[in-house]
């Protein structure tokens, strides 16, 4: 059964444009391709950030976008957790209210603040602000945060490629025992090799020469 | 230092209008300041240059155009009278309306560098975190403007204690009633003997607004290496 079907046409005022369509599975799903093709558009498009100019988005049988039926939700309606590529983590709460920003607003209850914090390792930075943290930390309390959300989908925007060559396999296992512990699906766009090796179970090519790997996973 | 009688009258009134003045003008200083820094519009141009006027009018005329809106028989002024009760001619409500109208663009000018500062993404980590468009706001934006809605507060209260021109067109200088410090030292001067006696009331004039400029400054000194910390 498919997690997430995207099939949507989206141009940027500048001139760019995106024409693409795909099914997810369940597991860790990389969206792979060049540099401009689009990857984090498409992860903006899932959450609500832009609006396609038409096509649909589905999210477990939920209409996120159907430009013919009219339908939009907004960001905070969507139940899609985001971890942004340099983390946007809030600069003047702490990590304890970072993580519980988005617990506070869902009325799911389904992750326990206790296991992440354990799982991620997050116990000793509790009380420290943004600023006095790592790369490597900050990117634990942006995944943190966005599954504390609940979300259906986790949606992951190059997650090792600002973290130091010596954090990256670190950051990666705690990525991958949180995806697991919890079982949400996760879209990742990289253009870093390693990290996908690292995080995905299957990969979806934006690149349009590319036609092996995008009739494998895409449709 | 000691006051006369009429001098503390002239300081509370003073304080008591600049405060007015600055809680009634900060709601939609931070609304214009939002909207000028972090939305595109027909019209923006437009409302800056409003926005933006007291700075540059002749305090006299900024006068002339509250009481052609606010006086007894103006376009406003009856109606909220009649209504409201609000009596701004000939009252300190007067003084407090024309101070918050000169101070408003010093008001926005800092708050609205506070909200260019901050990068959109936050507003919409908190929007994918289950925030809607007034959280997120409230939240995300409205803390992180803090320095410069304190640095803003601080400077339109400078400002507003200084005013002259436009207060003694709507609110005149009745003793007791309308006569702030501004207004008091002007008298004085007036007076045989103005310049020594005067003298107590522009060193208080001196002190306050000084004060208050220098915690602005301290405060958006602050703000701005918190963030920049922050965000490093």
């Amino acid at each position: 059964m498919s997690v997430l079907r995207f099939d949507c046409r989206f141009s940027y005022p500048a001139g760019f444009g995106l024409n693409f369509a795909f099914v997810a599975e369940r597991g860790v799903i990389a969206l792979v391709g060049p540099s401009g093709s689009g990857k984090t558009t498409v992860l903006h498009l899932i959450a609500g950030l832009l609006k396609p100019q038409n096509g649909t988005i589905t999210l477990h049988d939920q209409v996120l976008f159907d430009s013919k039926m009219r339908v939009n939700l907004p960001p905070e309606g969507r139940g899609v957790g985001y971890v942004f590529q340099d983390y946007q983590l809030f600069p003047h709460l702490t990590v304890g209210k970072n993580l519980r920003y988005g617990q506070r607003r869902t009325r799911q209850t389904g992750i326990d603040f206790d296991r992440i914090v354990n799982i991620l390792e997050l116990g000793d930075l509790l009380r420290r602000y943004p600023y006095s943290l790592s790369g490597g930390q900050k990117q634990r309390v942006a995944v943190g945060r966005a599954l504390l959300r609940s979300p259906k989908l986790l949606l992951l925007d190059e997650p090792l490629s600002a973290l130091d060559p010596s954090l990256r396999a670190s950051v990666a296992e705690h990525l991958v025992r949180a995806i697991e512990e919890f079982h949400i699906p996760t879209l990742l766009v990289s253009h870093d090799r390693e990290s996908i090796e690292w995080l995905a179970h299957t990969t979806v090519s934006m690149d349009p020469t590319d036609s092996a790997a995008r009739s494998g996973n895409s449709v | 230092m000691l006051l006369t009688v009429a001098e503390w009258q002239a300081v509370r009134l003073t304080l008591l209008v600049a405060s007015v003045a600055v809680v009634v003008s900060l709601p939609p200083a931070v609304a214009v300041a939002w909207l000028l820094a972090k939305r595109n519009f027909p019209g923006k141009f437009l409302l800056e240059t409003i926005v933006n006027l007291p700075l540059v009018l002749p305090p006299v005329v900024t006068g002339y155009l509250l009481l052609v809106i606010f006086g007894r028989q103006g376009l406003l002024g009856g109606f909220l009278e009649r209504t409201f009760g609000l009596r701004f001619v000939f009252d300190w409500k007067g003084a407090a309306l024309a101070s918050a109208v000169v101070a408003f663009p010093l008001l926005v000018r800092p708050i609205r560098v506070a909200f260019s500062a901050i990068d959109d993404r936050l507003v919409q980590a908190a929007r994918t975190l289950g925030a809607g468009p007034f959280d997120a706001f409230c939240s995300i934006m409205l803390p992180l403007a803090r320095p410069g809605i304190l640095s803003g507060s601080l400077l339109g209260f400078a400002r507003s204690m200084g005013e002259f021109g436009a207060t003694i067109m709507i609110a005149g200088s009745i003793p007791g009633e309308t006569r702030t410090m501004s207004l008091l030292i002007y008298s004085q001067l007036d007076a045989p003997g103005g310049m020594e006696q005067s003298v107590r009331l522009v060193a208080a004039s001196i002190i306050i607004a000084a004060t208050a400029l220098l915690a602005g400054e301290l405060l958006e000194r602050y703000g701005r290496r918190r963030l920049q910390g922050a965000t490093a």
